[in-house]
């Protein structure tokens, strides 16, 4: 019988598979129209994001900031709101964060202070997408343009008020270094192999809230209602969900991972407040979300693919000056085209494919 | 209070203007034909950084020009293949070029410049001002002078062109029959489609204007008004572009005064850096920056509900059966 439709496993594997492939093909070409070969930039990378164990575990510590970014990202997506300011919310989560650092770090213990730490970064997050959320629920005003006023304004107001946190004497645009009551286990500490890097358990946190979501939004009412109003939000009305309460209580959660975010590259890093820390991270959650197609196992996936390509990037970065990191930006813009705007991109040349080998096989 | 003037004031809003204008109405041709254009933003960086790149290298500024257009309609193109070919999502199209631009620019500028994601002064490559006849006979005329010499004249070509293209776009939407598909493209592609209008290649038409439109936002913003590219230079002007849209209605002359709007907000900003203003005192210059942006929120808050967007907009064209 001739299929009409692709198969779950085509759609779900075989199609992003090919979309990422294409991107990269792309990548390739404009590395070797830079002058470098693509092949030898590839096992750089390779070497360097996931063979090295030191270096595995820094792809595994970008992945952890990028799994929240995507998540962020994702939860948005299931209710049809397209989050570009996570980027935004992610450095003003920092801020929260900073401030209960700022606040507690002299007087609190481990135990209480790094849960502090996350509720301030989760609410200041969520403060920061609030408004996109009210003003597109209440007021029309499309969530995608709103959001990216956020991100700059957020650049401008965090460049304002980093500037008023910088301690006496310093010249370096960032706040004061926490006490070392704010510092995250290391997992290196349980596996020496890992060598000295920052991978440090935000990563399992990430991977608790990976299952939290996937629970949250296949397996609960709140959920069932999210992808309702995403899928089609008149007939969610009649069937009586609060199209305008979920969406913003969606920008609410979407804007707390976001800042969740920050905690990893504040807390598992640097222990400061520093001037443009998320360096792109909420972006690359856009990228994720629609790689990963907002499924948990394929944001786990995409989060550690895109970790690979940070720490590879920089490594080839060193090696191959022609090959900066935000070449990586361009990847990721093509990784959104590809997996996000032209994801049946495929479909029909692989549908007649199946037809094709089915026909064979009966 | 002092260094507050108007005069300079109004010569910076008509200088700041057309990046915005020339983006807003490549933004109407594009949403009028039911094509979401997020990735105005993307198309303004990378003709910038192509004019600019060009002009440089070939010491004239109009080759500068071509490149940038070619640039711009190829990523029209693309965004035209998603939208109409692939069925795709547009927003996430429009923000994929965005993304990708804002990586590209930066590693193409550095692989031929080495100035860390900059073009080297254009010096005089860039596009010098048109002197109009008889500036320096009317100099001394107070006011008629100022005006002739530094608001109508004094002004780069392009600057004519972006006031020029107002009625021109105007004409072309209400009163041609390209402008009346366009719209009925927009508003119910299927009642175009039953009268015969080809939706499919009205809307690559659109998009192919829209390029052209946009690439001249780059061209103006890096080999006029700067005289170089920079990284990420065009900071949220297609943004604000949509923005002007949406205030105006998608209606060409309300739209351009929502440009000329945000000019002067730009100009002002640039006015009150390092002022000590009555009551508030100095503002620092990372909160000015912002205005534009605060002033976006604001406007799309208030006036979303009353505008209206074309019916049809971001939603792919399927034929009935």
């Amino acid at each position: 019988m001739k299929k009409t439709e692709l198969p779950r496993w085509a759609t779900g594997f075989v199609l992003p598979i090919l979309n990422l492939l294409s991107a990269l093909v792309i990548a390739g070409f404009v590395i070797h129209l830079l002058g470098e070969s693509p092949l030898e930039s590839l096992e750089i990378l390779v070497d360097s994001a996931i063979v090295n164990p030191e270096g595995l575990a820094y792809t595994m510590f970008y992945a952890s900031t990028f799994i929240f970014t995507g998540l962020a990202v994702s939860i948005a997506m299931q209710a049809g709101l397209f989050n570009i300011g996570a980027e935004g919310q992610m450095y003003v989560g920092g801020l929260g964060l900073t401030l209960a650092m700022l606040a507690f770090d002299a007087s609190l213990s481990p135990w209480l202070l790094i849960p502090a730490g996350m509720i301030g970064a989760a609410l200041f997050g969520a403060a920061w997408a609030f408004l996109p959320g009210y003003l597109q629920a209440k007021r029309g005003s499309h969530v995608v343009v709103t959001t990216i006023m956020f991100n700059f304004i957020a650049a401008s107001l965090m460049n304002y008020l980093i500037l008023k946190m910088i301690p006496v004497g310093e010249q370096n645009p960032a706040s004061r270094v926490f006490s070392s009551a704010a510092e995250l286990p290391l997992l290196t500490s349980w596996f020496p192999v890992l060598g000295d890097t920052p991978l440090n358990i935000c990563f399992l946190l990430a991977i608790v809230a990976l299952v939290i979501y996937g629970l949250a939004v296949w397996r609960s009412s709140w959920g069932y209602k999210l992808r309702a109003t995403g899928l089609n939000a008149h007939a969610a009305h009649y069937a009586g969900v609060k199209i305008s309460r979920t969406i913003i209580v969606t920008m609410l959660v979407s804007g707390a991972l976001a800042g969740l975010a920050s905690v990893n590259s504040i807390l598992g890093s640097t222990h400061y407040l520093s001037l443009n820390f998320p360096a792109g991270a909420g972006f690359i959650g856009i990228a994720i979300a629609l790689m990963g197609r907002q499924n948990p196992v394929g944001i786990f996936l995409s989060s550690v693919l895109f970790g690979a390509l940070i720490q590879g990037g920089f490594d080839l970065s060193l090696e191959k000056p022609n090959i900066p990191q935000e070449t990586f930006i361009f990847i990721q813009g093509l990784i959104i085209l590809f997996c996000g705007a032209m994801e049946h991109f495929y479909a029909p040349a692989l549908l007649k494919l199946i037809n094709l080998t089915g026909k064979k096989a009966a | 209070m002092e260094d507050f003037h108007i005069a300079s004031i109004i010569v910076s809003t008509i200088r700041n203007a057309p990046v915005l204008m020339f983006a807003a109405m490549a933004g109407l041709f594009a949403e009028r034909s039911g094509v979401v254009d997020i990735g105005l933003e993307g198309k303004i960086l990378a003709s910038a950084f192509v004019s600019a790149a060009v002009a440089y290298s070939t010491q004239n500024p109009w080759y500068g020009i071509a490149a940038g257009i070619a640039v711009s309609v190829a990523l029209a193109m693309v965004q035209a293949f998603v939208a109409i070919n692939q069925k795709g999502n547009q927003l996430v199209c429009g923000i994929a070029i965005n993304i990708a631009m804002s990586g590209l620019t930066f590693v193409l500028a550095q692989f031929f410049f080495q100035q860390g994601g900059r073009t080297p002064d254009l010096g005089g490559a860039r596009m010098a001002d048109v002197v109009l006849p008889g500036t320096a006979a009317m100099e001394n005329i107070p006011f008629i002078g100022w005006l002739y010499g530094h608001v109508i004249g004094n002004q780069s070509v392009l600057v004519y062109l972006a006031f020029l293209l107002v009625p021109i776009v105007h004409w072309t939407l209400y009163h041609s029959r390209f402008g009346l598909r366009l719209r009925a493209c927009g508003e119910n592609p299927h009642a175009a489609d039953a009268a015969g209008v080809s939706v499919e290649r009205t809307r690559y038409l659109a998009m192919l204007v829209a390029g052209v439109l946009c690439s001249f936002s780059g061209a103006y913003l890096a080999i006029v008004q700067s005289g170089f590219f920079l990284r990420d230079m065009s900071a949220g002007a297609g943004y604000l572009a949509l923005t002007a849209l949406v205030f105006g209605n998608w209606r060409p002359l309300y739209t351009v005064l929502g440009c000329l709007m945000f000019g002067m907000f730009g100009a002002i900003q640039i006015q009150l850096e390092g002022v000590d203003l009555p009551v508030v005192g100095r503002i620092p210059g990372s909160l000015i920056q912002m205005i534009p942006y605060v002033v976006t929120v604001v406007v799309l808050a208030g006036l979303m509900a009353k505008s209206v967007a074309p019916k049809a907009i971001g939603k792919p064209f399927v034929k009935s059966r």
